[in-house]
């Protein structure tokens, strides 16, 4: 066959296309199998020192299945949906489902949980931007950058990203959902210069489903220049113990690496310093942590998750006391429990706001570390021990005082939650974890 | 270093897989660069790519699962100037070929189609490793049988280990690369890679070791040498001594870094600083400092893609130029950038063979093969027994760099406290931070143990990830901070 005839063709959908890998896995012998098929395409186009630099156009599909033999399961991927590469891949699947070990927890999602009616989530809104508008947005932003204040003097540029892409998740004992969504960002990253050879770069960004949720340009354009000059003097303090406060884009790696320690495989591997603490208080008992999936718009929502099992509102932690794990249906299986339709990972988890903003827990703390960007990757998921490097700001009287570098912070995290003092209202919802800045009572400040 | 003609054999190979399947010869070539050159651009390249890869993991005793990917594709690049327009298609085709160049294109205005025949000429390569395909290189059976006994080593040495992961992972991909100066380029790149995790319990505290190796080969080299068991007996070993470890200190000491793998250091905190689009830009804490002293004269560093075998090597890099060994650091000054071509078209400088790039959906950049520091003269017991109380660190995980401030940091997995020169208790692990441009001044003893890593590194930048090596002789490094907790 030529096979430029199949480009000139209407392209099968993707249900189709998930269907076809299906059926073909029935026929190799499968007892069951799934599909996950994705398509999508983006815009990215960077202007720095208001010159264009980079236009990149993203066009991505791709194709993975796993089948199951019973007990024994295999998967495989591609990223070609012609008639042949779809079928190589299937059999290179099965292939290997013949040398994996009979798994008695492997399989399919118990069809009672799956979800049956799919909410629009309104996800999906493509945004039809020339290169033309694409520019001029970054251009203005990077501007904004430039003339806000003159110690910003050089660049890595603005960029401003597109994407909108349809995922359809299907299996052999009948769930077929599709999902489309779109994406789109503006960012921008500027170094100022203290004028003694120094230099700092800081960021800022915005990340939406719909182009009419993002701020104007010029305003994360004057973001960024302020999250960077405020970072110039920087020097290292000495080592000491303090009260740490995160602003709220870094105490959002707080509640993954919670994440990372109650899903199911660090559980089922003991490999985690939260093995068996469900029901245990991790929190001071005004903690409230929750998933939301169906939130309108949001980052984080699905209407099911990467089994087909229907997603809904969930308590994580409630008055302190860790409720549940992240769990998918084979680790749930596993366990002994039931999914708690986590299989991909958590959808808008949230830490319900407190009432002070970003001002009144500084004021809150009075003396200590403010930290606004963490390096490294110092985490210890079993046994809690956590060291990773900061920036940040040195806070006396509840103000600032100078901006902090080449520091360490570190204690272990199970100490960390319980000594959870104070959660801002300034919720940061570019994610699916979503939360305010975290004020923490003690950490070990590592300097000079 | 040797050129020899298995070069053009993969050059053959690569228009073989890649290009007849789409019946693309020099004329489609010639027609698509038509497409580009004349509007106002200086340069553009064809990446062509064809990968196959595999993972098989085990746990509990078992493996239960594996996983084949294949992939193809074709990313189109166009430069003008400073700016870039890129553009690619998963169909190697030419209908798709054609329309990627029309988008890649439209970063420079105006100018007009050209008819072009480029006087197509292979571009030449090194043999580093060969075009072996791991995936067939064992039977499946045997994959399995392999981690099987890697998790039986693992329990056998200690009644403490309770849970043995181990992943097994494979692939072959194939390049070529056409350029719009008529240079053509290929390799055919295997790549293996064997890890082992252990969880190890005693009285209720569990800790973790990790060990692992592979290169540019086939699966035969973990059966050569015991080398897959030893990987098991490593993470054992590691795991052993953490179960025993006291919380690390913090505050700014000496500490002693072993051999090998401590080489992430490097990495980090001079390599990402060095890479020739942030110098151009800037926004390097190095920008405009070549010829600077930032070393100390014991320290001389290279970036060298040319090792045979090694996980950061390449034949030829993903631009077509052929890869070298460059000088960074030249006894405490500093020399090179590293470099990929429009990088070093820009800065009037020569391309160093480091354009590299994740696959064909992603943009070239500057990025590291193998870094490492050459061997000095002492010998590492003299090194630990110069220091009265610091920190003997042996074992990484991942670091991470801020190329503006310079600050990085990388995080110990095993360490040791020094006392009055000798090895003491171990420390729990403990993230360290230093300044790049200056953390070398303060080295204040080299060894004579230089040592390469096993071939587990993998850089990330921009998101893409590039597999790398790194090494190092012991270090004495008077003035780093240690993360501990321990006041």
């Amino acid at each position: 066959m030529d096979a430029t005839i199949t480009t000139h063709k209407r392209a099968p959908s993707l249900e189709d296309l998930a269907a076809q890998a299906l059926d073909l896995a029935r026929r190799q012998g499968a007892s069951a199998a799934e599909v996950n098929a994705g398509f999508g395409n983006g815009l990215s186009v960077t202007v720095r020192k208001g010159d264009v630099e980079t236009v990149e156009h993203h066009r991505d599909k791709s194709l993975s299945i796993t089948v199951f033999f019973g007990e024994r399961s295999g998967s495989a991927s591609t990223a070609d949906f012609r008639g042949q590469a779809l079928s190589e891949a299937v059999m290179a699947a099965c292939a290997i489902a013949r040398h994996t070990a009979a798994d008695p927890f492997n399989g399919l999602a118990d069809p009672a949980h799956l979800a049956r009616d799919i909410p629009d989530l309104d996800l999906h809104h493509p945004w039809p931007l020339s290169m033309e508008e694409a520019i001029d947005l970054a251009t203005r932003c990077e501007a904004a950058a430039f003339a806000a204040d003159p110690r910003i003097r050089n660049s890595e540029g603005a960029t401003i990203t597109t994407h909108d892409g349809t995922d359809v998740y299907a299996t052999s004992h009948g769930f077929l959902g599709t999902v489309r969504a779109s994406r789109h960002g503006l960012s921008c990253a500027v170094l100022g210069d203290d004028g003694h050879g120094a230099m700092q770069r800081d960021y800022e960004y915005a990340a939406v489903r719909d182009p009419r949720d993002l701020p104007a340009a010029e305003e994360i354009g004057r973001r960024a220049a302020h999250r960077t000059v405020r970072r110039l003097g920087a020097r290292q303090i000495k080592t000491c113990q303090v009260p740490v406060l995160y602003e709220a884009q870094v105490a959002r790696s707080l509640v993954s690496h919670l994440v990372s320690a109650i899903s199911g495989p660090s559980l089922y591997r003991r490999s985690s310093f939260l093995v068996d603490s469900v029901d245990t208080a991790l929190f001071p008992e005004w903690v409230h942590l929750y998933e939301e999936p169906h939130r309108k718009k949001a980052m984080g929502s699905a209407p099911f998750d990467g089994e087909g099992v229907e997603t809904r509102y969930r308590d994580l932690v409630t008055d302190g006391i860790l409720r549940r794990y992240c769990l998918d249906s084979y680790a749930a299986r596993k366990l002994g429990l039931v999914t708690t339709a986590n299989a991909g990972g958590v959808h808008n988890l949230t830490v319900a706001p407190g009432a002070e903003d970003l001002a009144g827990l500084l004021r809150t703390m009075g003396r200590g570390l403010f930290v606004t960007e963490l390096i490294g990757f110092g985490i210890n998921n079993v046994t809690g021990d956590y060291s990773r490097g900061a920036a940040g700001f040195w806070v006396e009287g509840g103000e600032i005082v100078h901006p902090v570098e080449e520091i360490t912070i570190a204690s272990n995290l199970r100490d960390m939650y319980k000594g959870l003092v104070a959660v801002g209202r300034d919720v940061d919802t570019r994610h699916n974890v979503c939360t305010g800045s975290w004020l923490l009572e003690r950490m070990t400040v590592a300097g000079g | 270093m040797t050129t020899d003609n298995s070069h053009s054999r993969n050059l053959e190979r690569a228009r073989e897989s890649l290009l007849v399947p789409a019946g693309i010869g020099a004329g489609e070539i010639d027609q698509v660069m038509g497409r580009m050159l004349g509007h106002h651009i200086d340069y553009a390249d064809l990446y062509f790519q064809y990968s196959r890869q595999e993972s098989w993991s085990l746990e509990e005793g078992q493996v239960k699962s594996g996983n084949r990917h294949i992939e193809q594709g074709v990313g189109v690049r166009a430069i003008a100037g400073e700016k870039t327009g890129f553009a690619y298609s998963d169909e190697i085709m030419l209908p798709a070929l054609i329309d990627a160049a029309t988008a890649a294109r439209a970063i420079a205005r105006g100018g007009r189609e050209q008819t072009v025949a480029l006087a197509k000429r292979d571009g030449g390569a090194l043999s580093l490793y060969q075009p072996l395909d791991p995936l067939h290189s064992l039977e499946d059976t045997a994959k399995v049988a392999l981690l099987e006994r890697v998790e039986q080593e693992a329990r056998r040495i200690d009644p403490r280990v309770k849970q043995v992961m181990a992943s097994l992972g494979g692939s072959q991909e194939t390049i070529l690369v056409v350029r719009s100066d008529g240079v053509m380029a290929a390799d055919v790149r295997p790549l293996v890679r064997l890890n082992v995790t252990v969880i190890v319990e005693q009285d209720g505290r569990r800790e973790h070791g990790t060990a692992g190796g592979g290169g540019r080969t086939d699966y035969g080299y973990f059966l050569t040498e015991e080398r897959a068991l030893s990987y098991a007996r490593e993470a054992v070993r590691q795991a052993l001594v953490n179960l025993e470890a006291a919380s690390a200190p913090a505050g700014t000491m000496q500490v002693v870094l072993g051999p090998g793998w401590p080489g992430i250091l490097l990495h980090e905190a001079i390599g990402h600083g060095l890479e020739g689009d942030f110098n151009r830009k800037g926004t390097s804490a190095f920008a405009g400092r070549l010829g600077d002293k930032i070393a100390a004269d014991t320290c001389t560093v290279v970036d060298d893609g040319t090792l045979p075998g090694r996980r950061g090597s390449l034949n030829v890099d993903d631009e077509g130029t052929p890869t070298q060994s460059t000088i960074l650091i030249e006894r405490g000054v500093l020399r090179g950038y590293i470099q990929d071509r429009m990088n070093a078209r820009l800065m009037g400088m020569s391309p160093t063979g480091n354009g590299r790039r994740e696959s064909y959906a992603h943009l070239p950049m500057p990025r590291m093969t193998n870094t490492y520091m050459l061997a000095g003269q002492t010998p590492p017991e003299e090194i630990i027994a110069s220091v009265k109380k610091g920190l003997y660190a042996v074992n990484f995980g991942g670091g991470q760099v801020d190329i503006t401030s310079g600050k990085f940091v990388f995080s110990a997995s095993e360490a040791y406290l020094i006392e009055q020169g000798r090895i003491g208790r171990p420390v729990r692990g403990a993230t360290i931070i230093g300044n790049g441009p200056d953390v070398l001044t303060r080295v204040a003893m080299v060894g004579n143990d230089l040592a390469l890593d096993t071939g587990v590194g993998t850089c990330g930048k921009d998101g893409q990830s590039v597999p790398v090596g790194v090494g190092q002789p012991t270090l004495r490094i008077d003035g780093l901070t240690v993360g501990g907790t321990e006041e």
